[in-house]
């Protein structure tokens, strides 16, 4: 199948008069792709998820799967299958009746049931516990038991919501390692919705940054954090420093103690205030006699504070503006490290810097 | 707990199971103290009369009618299987089905969109469903009495219509509407709180996996909701088994049941041997259907 797995086209969910859960979302996910919906609670991806599934309808917009207009299918007629934040799994059945629900909806033949359940079961290692009920299960395992319900279908596209959500560190840590190889081995389209940003950044093709109902960027992971388009797409990603500057020229600015930096040539800016996104991994601190790389930008500044963190260094420096600037350094030798009170100048290269709209 | 694994055995603390021992006891005394205006009344009000009534089923009755402590006996049991009896018996128990059964087929729809609804209209609902207890059990039957009489609207609706008038009053089928009537909130609030409970989610899910709406409901839902169900019955079962006050305003001579059989053997005819027999024989169905629900609720579940 050729055509996207997904196509949202203007889809906008208003509940009741005010609330607009989301607002005019265009947006293709292509087939066997993992694609992840990340932004904080009350985005509005969850509900994204559930008019994909057919739990909620659009209010305007069209959703259509495999290129067949979904319409007001319910969600039974429809080829996808969800991974649920609570996992909801059935109390009152094992785990293999629970596995095997939707084959049994579908009239799938009974021998070839119980084929699908235990194949699926071994894949998700949970062979030996078929007859245990979901509450004699440990989170982990309710997580993979989950799972194997709804790819037991093998769904065209599997939705998933939050799956990880509920599990400790490790195990999130571990299952998000499993389920990217899963994807990769099963090849089914994966939309996975999330608020964890590394969760999304480390599994996903692709990502929809959204917010407050908009979906703001998709891109590729490096695109969505190398240059993120949007001050609340570089701020919601990982750390980042935003200085208001004023462009003076088409790449050049001032910040607000004067001093003149070079921004990425080409930025669509015009003349006027603009905000600028700088990664702390992407400063570095030079002393006041050290040389600096020809083309950076150079800003001198003081130390005001260090945080050590065993592999990196963190240090908030003051270079005269309104806000202190976040500096990480890597723990290698040969990297110095500046005291607090140190003068020091504080170095990046044009190129590593994002003007973002606000 | 002895000295835990971990801890050096020459660090760690004496032992003091005394200490222990005393805060358990404590733990009971304290217990039994907030029980026990509970134990004084279940033993006052509920064990001591019903041993009376048990001594009393096998006691004697002189010449007059007057009830003898002596001479135990089991007649006023051996009575119990007598074709009358048995006959009222029946008569009881299916008409106590009979109304089970419509309260759970009426009362589920009904408790069903209760529970689905917004809390506000939720609530307002749930007072509708207890109004009725505000006023007297025993006047809201009498009413039914002028509803279901000969000049009553329910026969006067059917003469409109061109029927004949409908002699409801006094029969097995006023009776069950007065049944009906009268324990259909002791089913709609065990089944709403269930319903209410339900995790809506499952429903999704099943739905996801291809399930109707029907089928969701068939396979989620419901047995889901078994405790409901299961509480629902009995709430309503029992009640209407030992019924007094309605088959004896609705009902006629032909349909006594076992609640104004009772109460006839202690008031018009005296025989209080035979009437305490017939209490603990309906007490002793009651106790069957009871673990019969019971184990067929968690059966399902």
């Amino acid at each position: 199948m050729s055509k996207p797995a997904v196509e949202l086209a203007g889809v906008t969910k208003r509940f009741g008069d005010e609330l607009v859960a989301i607002d005019r979302i265009d947006l293709t996910v292509e087939d066997g792709e993992f694609f992840s919906l990340l932004g904080p609670s009350g985005c509005g991806k969850t509900t994204t998820l559930r008019i994909i599934a057919g739990f909620e309808f659009p209010t305007e917009g069209s959703v259509r799967i495999h290129g067949s207009e979904m319409g007001l299918k319910p969600p039974n007629q429809r080829p996808v299958n969800t991974v649920f934040q609570s996992y909801a799994l059935f109390p009152h059945m094992s785990v293999a009746e629970n596995v095997a629900f939707g084959l049994n909806m579908k009239k799938v033949e009974r021998s070839e049931v119980q084929r699908r359940v235990s194949r699926v079961l071994d894949q998700v290692q949970l062979a030996k516990r078929a007859d245990a009920r979901p509450s004699q299960l440990s989170g982990g395992m309710q997580q993979r038991v989950a799972l194997a319900r709804a790819l037991v279908n093998e769904p065209e596209v599997l939705l998933l919501d939050e799956p990880l959500g509920a599990l400790d560190l490790k195990l999130r840590q571990a299952m998000q390692v499993e389920l990217k190889d899963l994807q990769g081995r099963v090849g089914i389209t994966f939309i996975y919705v999330t608020h964890d940003q590394e969760e999304a950044l480390t599994m996903s093709d692709r990502i929809g940054v959204m917010n407050e109902g908009r979906l703001l960027q998709v891109g590729r992971s490096e695109e969505i954090y190398e240059h993120p388009t949007s001050r609340f797409v570089a701020d919601f990603i990982g750390d980042i420093n935003l200085l208001v500057v004023t462009m003076n020229g088409s790449s050049t600015a001032r910040l607000a103690n004067g001093v003149e930096i070079g921004v990425p040539a080409g930025s669509a800016v015009v003349d006027g205030q603009v905000t600028v996104a700088l990664r702390p991994e992407r400063l570095a601190l030079y002393d006041l006699d050290e040389e600096i790389p020809a083309g950076h930008n150079r800003v001198r500044v003081q130390v005001k504070r260090r945080l050590y963190y065993g592999d990196v260094h963190y240090y908030d420096v003051d270079a005269g503006i309104d806000t202190e600037i976040e500096v990480k350094e890597e723990n290698r030798p040969g990297v110095e490290l500046h005291e607090v009170g140190d003068e020091a100048y504080l170095v990046w290269s044009p190129e590593a810097a994002n003007v973002v709209t606000s | 707990m002895t000295a835990p694994t971990l801890t050096d055995p020459s660090t760690a603390g004496p032992a003091t199971p005394e200490l222990e021992q005393a805060s358990r006891k404590a733990e009971a005394r304290r217990g039994l103290l907030i029980a026990l205006p509970s134990y004084v009344y279940l033993v006052l009000l509920f064990v001591l009369p019903l041993v009376l009534v048990f001594v009393y089923s096998f006691a004697t009755r002189d010449s007059t009618g007057q009830t003898v402590l002596a001479d135990w006996n089991l007649d006023s049991y051996r009575r119990l299987f007598s074709a009358a009896v048995l006959e009222i018996f029946v008569r009881s128990l299916v008409l106590a089905l009979v109304t089970t059964v419509i309260c759970l087929a009426v009362s589920y729809p009904f408790a069903f969109y209760i529970a689905t609804r917004t809390p506000r209209v939720r609530n307002v609902l749930l007072v509708f469903v207890m109004i009725p207890f505000w006023s007297n059990f025993l006047v809201r039957t009498y009413a039914w009495r002028v509803i279901l009489g000969s000049e009553g609207p329910v026969s006067q609706a059917s003469q409109l219509l061109g029927g004949e008038p409908l002699r409801l009053l006094f029969t097995n089928t006023a009776v069950l509407i007065g049944l009906v009537y009268g324990f259909m909130p002791f089913m709609v609030l065990p089944l709403y709180a269930a319903l209410e409970r339900m995790d809506w989610r499952l429903v999704e899910a099943a739905r996801d996996l291809y399930a109707d709406g029907w089928t969701a409901f068939r396979k989620v839902t419901l047995p889901l909701s078994m405790p409901g169900v299961v509480a629902g019955s009995i709430l309503v079962f029992i009640p209407s088994l030992g019924a007094y006050v309605t088959p004896a305003l609705l009902g006629g001579a032909r349909t006594v049941l076992m609640g104004d059989y009772i109460v006839s053997q202690f008031l018009a005819a005296r025989n209080w041997p035979f009437g305490s027999a017939l209490s603990f024989a309906v007490m002793f169905v009651m106790l069957l259907a009871t673990i019969f629900y019971f184990r067929a609720g968690a059966r399902t579940l």
